[in-house]
């Protein structure tokens, strides 16, 4: 049965469990952050080869009030990847979809895609998610830990997140879940909603407008269409191509 | 905590001030937000800087550092003016009726009995008056101009909203909402909870912040009772356990007072320690403490400790009389202060990192220069162990000969932690010490060891607290654990069972004052059973439906005392033994005995007129809204902190803590109140990603790629007056040191309005040391060297500081 996240930030404390387990568990070596010239919790300051996961910080004021927005960054394992698709125009393999859980998943041939392949699959992405390291040419992203999800196991984020802000399970009762969730938040926040949820396998739950928490929290248009990833669109709900072809 | 953490759940409404709880508890936050969903439960949080907890709260209202108990007497005030106090449990439970003495009296901020020249207070002008058989004398209408709960009112009748709104900087509006709010938890049906942590203990008035918040709770009857509470967040998973066992120098384990010269007998001391009363109705349960004492005793000496001996109490060191605000305190103010004034020779340090955590740290590091040796357990390099070449210094000039002795990290070795609930939790060794790392327990036990022998074999001034100890040949932590829990020293027969000498004690009831018994810690009497062995390691989760209502969990862990999950919980009933709230079931008495929790005494209920008052470690069995133990008076009182951005203030013309200890060397700058060279007002603390001074975490790559480098929260407004952008080094100084850090300009800062006019407040983490490259250097050195008068705490959360943009950096990169 396939698999989905739920991301409710009304729960998320920005304790950075997430980001920092995602990281120990995928093995990656630290980047040198500063804040010098940055001045900001966010750090790293966005998503790269060495982290998958990131949590997000925004903070805005209306009138006295003070709210602190943070988002916890990761793919989406989109049901219709447009990432896949380009790279599929490239080479098949390099991205692949893991039956079981429903995840995308970056393989070791992703890192003979040509770098012109990842640029497309970036701006293809709605979400802005894969990174490239250009020394290696590895090109990667969130890979739902799908090993762990075979092995019985949740993702490394789900299980350190110490607030139930990030839930994982099958598919349906996550919806089922999700939606439930959205009726209790509305009686506080009435313009809380679930982000692209028919689409995606991480949806988030949020309670103020979408850009308060980060540009790419809604799926955006990409900025130059390929071939494939047009004829992909034809085949996509006719929701999001609507919206892509907006943005 | 007087609850535990589950328990928050259970709350109508969470007050979290002083405490960043949702940074510094993350996991605390779990059981908030299930309060907030579940029960619908209001979370306010009441800190200087909005934070991670701010963005989960209800509401957060910014006050200024250091004005907590002008915000909390002006909720008391509320409280008492709008009667929503709960009548029957303040008549019942708490010393409101109690007759207060002649002699007490308070004028212009100081309490009677106040002796200028030591700056300390005779507290026996503050007791209560009591009929001929000694018992306190009781006005239960409280109508009475001398009984507690009238003097209690007039007290705090001058913090109304205008005073307390001009010196905390909280609106009027933001004051009532909170007092609104929180006052609706008096209620007989509704619980409210406060969680606090360093944001109180560390000021001169750390320990009234929280007396304070006692008086809240009593008034509005929420000690006791689930949902409810005076719940410190305590630090590293561990410190609650290193409270109970005594790492600090001013008590022994179980909470005992130090011996003092004053005390050369063990019958002085016990006579000084065991307080007396006469009133059959309160348990007055330290009235057993000749027993507990008596059991460590034995402990601590095995065999050598006898009646004739005084079971070794000469053996103890005796602390100085204390006198003043210096004779008699050993605190870390006072070490630090002696060893730079030359009169400390060496020592040893076990998992700290002063050089980097305790204030005025520039002065801190040079002290250590004094010393001729030092010998550390560490499991990184940190700036104290390396404090011989830090910058500035050259290696060559410093004289004191350093031995570090490598220990293992707390998953490399087994053995208890007790939670901030009191659950004594039994964790075990993951993996095997890297390299020659060890345990700090064995690493003491060996030098102890090496001592010894020294002592055997040459003799020495004084050998017999060092041979007579009862020492074991090597560290096992499961031992250790049995000694804290205490054994028969000879055949005993309760009830029908028959303890052979040499096996476990089952419950602090058990210890005697003859020498028969020992125990390490009383409180910890009954976690290591011959019946259940070790309960520490407990893991059952099982529960009664009442149990379970609550989230209790009797058969998880073990929890001190004898396993009861919340303290005083006599108070969650009322006289016949029902619960106030049915619905929020601790313990209830069922016609012949109590279920639920452990009930504070098997006693049945007060209606019977065979039970006891609920507040059992109180002398007269009531909550304490007058406490006369404490250093600086009965009632606490708004004090501005010792480095104040205010010349006065509208409470009295005592302007700080006439009791506070403040240290005095040619070091020890401070600016004077209201002083224009330093408007500024900073606070400090921890963050998520750093482990407390960040020795530890700094190690750790994935978190300092988190939070890589010091930084200083401020609003965008001051960083405007001062030309300054987000991202851009700055200088902060105070009149005793500089620091580097990086600008974070960010609107959740806010300037206050103080007394009419504008007052700045920053904030800055303390986890960044030298020792790692680039990430900055203690944020201490700019911090004072002033403490609670009852705790010796420094005030890390407030003084005054002036900050600009950096032309070059050098302690950032
Ligand atoms: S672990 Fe959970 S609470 Fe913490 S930042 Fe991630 S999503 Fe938020
Ligand atoms: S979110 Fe982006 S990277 Fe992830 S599956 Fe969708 S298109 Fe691919
Ligand atoms: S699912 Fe795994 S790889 Fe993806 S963000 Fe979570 S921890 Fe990282």
């Amino acid at each position: 049965m396939s698999k989905t996240f739920l991301i409710d930030v009304t729960r998320c404390t920005a304790c950075r469990g997430c980001q920092v387990a995602c990281k120990e568990w995928q093995g990656f070596a630290a980047n040198k952050t500063t804040q010098i010239g940055w001045g900001s919790h966010q750090n790293p300051p966005d998503l790269n080869p060495k982290n998958f996961k990131i949590v997000r910080f925004q903070e805005h004021k209306i009138g006295d009030t003070v709210t602190w927005n943070f988002m916890s960054d990761q793919c989406r394992h989109c049901l219709q990847p447009p990432c896949k698709d380009m790279a599929d125009g490239y080479m098949q393999g390099a991205v692949v979809f893991d039956e079981a859980t429903g995840a995308v998943v970056y393989t070791d041939k992703a890192k003979q895609l040509p770098k012109e392949a990842f640029d497309e699959m970036k701006s293809a992405c709605p979400y802005d998610i894969p990174r490239r390291d250009d020394a290696t040419g590895i090109i990667n992203k969130c890979d739902m830990c799908y090993e762990r999800v075979a092995a019985g196991l949740i993702p490394m984020c789900a299980k350190a997140c110490p607030t139930s802000a990030i839930t994982f399970g099958d598919r349906e009762k996550m919806l089922e879940e999700a939606k439930k969730r959205l009726a209790v938040v509305k009686k506080d926040y009435p313009e809380a909603q679930l982000i692209d949820a028919e689409e995606v396998r991480v949806i988030y739950l949020i309670t103020d407008k979408p850009e308060f928490y980060h540009k790419n929290l809604v799926a955006q248009g990409p900025a130059g269409i390929s071939r494939m990833a047009a004829l992909a669109k034809m085949t996509a709900p006719l929701k999001r191509s609507v919206r892509n072809l907006l943005g | 905590m007087t609850n535990h953490w589950i328990d928050i759940k259970n709350t109508d409404c969470a007050l979290i001030m002083g405490s960043n709880a949702a940074e510094h508890h993350p996991i605390c936050f779990k059981w908030v937000m299930k309060a907030r969903e579940e029960r619908g439960a209001t979370i306010i949080h009441v800190d200087p800087k909005f934070s991670r907890t701010s963005a989960r709260s209800d509401f957060h209202v910014p006050l200024r550092s250091g004005t907590d108990i002008a915000f909390l007497g002006g909720m008391i005030k509320y409280i008492i003016d709008k009667e929503k106090y709960f009548k029957e449990y303040v008549t019942e439970y708490t010393n409101a009726s109690f007759i207060v003495g002649d002699k007490f009296g308070f004028k212009d901020g100081l309490f009677s009995g106040f002796d200028k020249k030591l700056s300390t207070y005779d507290k026996k002008a503050w007791a209560f008056a009591v009929d001929a058989n000694g018992v306190p004398k009781r006005d239960k209408t409280l109508k009475n101009p001398k009984c507690v709960f009238q003097l209690l009112k007039k007290h705090y009748s001058r913090y109304d909203l205008k005073n307390v709104s001009a010196i905390t900087g909280v609106s009027e509006k933001n004051l009532l909402k909170v007092y609104e709010t929180y006052a609706a938890t008096g209620q007989k049906d509704k619980a409210g909870t406060v969680m606090y942590a360093l944001g109180w203990t560390q000021h001169t008035v750390g320990v009234q912040n929280i007396r304070t918040s006692a008086i809240v709770q009593l008034l509005l009857g929420n000690i006791g009772v689930a949902g409810g509470g005076i719940n410190a967040l305590r630090g590293e998973p561990n410190v609650q356990g290193s409270t109970d066992h005594c790492i600090l120098y001013h008590i022994l384990p179980g909470y005992h007072s130090v011996p003092r010269a004053h005390w050369p007998t063990l019958a002085d001391y016990q006579k000084a320690n065991t307080p007396i009363s006469n009133d059959p109705l309160s348990a007055n349960w330290w009235q057993n403490r000749p027993k507990y004492v008596v059991s460590l005793l034995k402990s601590w000496f095995g065999e050598a400790a006898t009646p004739e001996n005084d079971f070794g109490y000469s053996w103890v060191p005796k602390g100085d009389t204390p006198k003043g605000l210096v004779q008699g305190d050993y605190s870390h103010l006072h070490i630090f202060d002696r060893m730079y004034k030359g009169k400390i020779k060496g020592g040893s340090i076990w998992a700290h990192n002063p050089a980097q955590s305790i204030p005025n740290t520039t002065k801190v590091r040079k002290a250590m220069d004094n010393l001729d040796w030092l010998y550390i357990s560490e499991i990184h390099q940190n700036e104290t162990t390396d404090f011989w070449h830090r910058p500035g210094v050259n290696p060559k000039d410093i004289k004191t000969e350093v031995f570090l002795f490598p220990a293992c990290h707390r998953v490399e070795k087994e053995g208890s932690i007790s939670n901030s609930g009191r659950w004594v939790l039994w964790h075990y060794k993951a993996a095997e010490p890297a390299g020659e790392s060890k345990s700090m327990g064995e690493t003491m036990v060996e030098i102890m060891n090496a001592v010894r022998k020294l002592y055997r074999e040459e003799g020495g001034v004084f050998p017999e607290p060092i041979v007579n100890l009862n020492w074991p040949s090597h560290f096992d932590a499961d031992q250790i654990a049995k000694e804290c829990n205490g054994f028969f020293l000879k055949d005993t027969t309760i009830k029908d069972k028959t303890y052979k000498a040499g096996s476990l004690v089952p419950s602090f009831a058990n210890l005697a004052d003859d020498g028969s018994t020992s125990s390490r810690n009383w409180l910890y009497t009954g976690s290591y059973t011959e019946e259940a062995g070790n309960k520490m390691k407990n893991r059952d989760l099982s529960q009664t439906d009442l149990q379970a209502k609550i989230g209790l969990f009797p058969g998880y862990s073990w929890c001190w005392p004898v396993n009861r999950r919340v303290l005083y919980n006599r108070a969650s009933v009322d006289l016949n033994g029902k619960p106030w709230d049915p619905t929020r079931v601790v313990i209830e008495w069922d016609g012949s005995k109590w279920i639920g929790d452990v009930p504070d005494g098997g006693w049945p209920p007060m209606a019977t007129g065979k039970g006891k008052y609920p507040f059992i470690m109180q002398k007269e069995g009531h909550g304490a809204l007058y406490g006369p133990g404490r250093e600086e008076g009965p009632f606490s009182e708004h004090y501005e902190p010792i480095e104040t951005p205010v010349k006065k203030h509208p409470f009295s013309k005592q302007l700080s803590n006439p009791c506070a200890k403040i240290i005095e060397s040619d070091m020890d700058k401070r600016a004077t109140p209201g002083d224009s060279k330093y408007p500024i007002v900073l606070t400090t603390y921890s963050l998520t990603e750093h482990w407390c001074g960040g020795g530890e975490t700094r190690n750790v790559p994935s978190l300092l790629e988190a939070e890589p480098q010091l930084y200083v929260e401020m609003s965008e407004e001051l960083a405007k007056e001062k030309g300054i952008k987000n991202g851009d080094g700055v200088i902060v100084e105070s009149a005793r040191g500089r620091v580097e850090a990086v600008a974070m300009v960010t609107m959740r800062m806010t300037p206050f309005k103080i007394q009419g006019k504008t007052v700045h407040e920053i904030g800055m983490p303390f986890a960044f040391g030298w020792t790692t490259p680039g990430v900055g250097d203690a944020t201490n050195r700019l911090c004072v060297s002033a403490g609670d008068p009852n705790t010796s705490i420094p005030e890390y959360k407030a003084c005054c500081v002036n900050l600009k943009k950096a032309d070059k950096l050098t302690e950032l990169s």
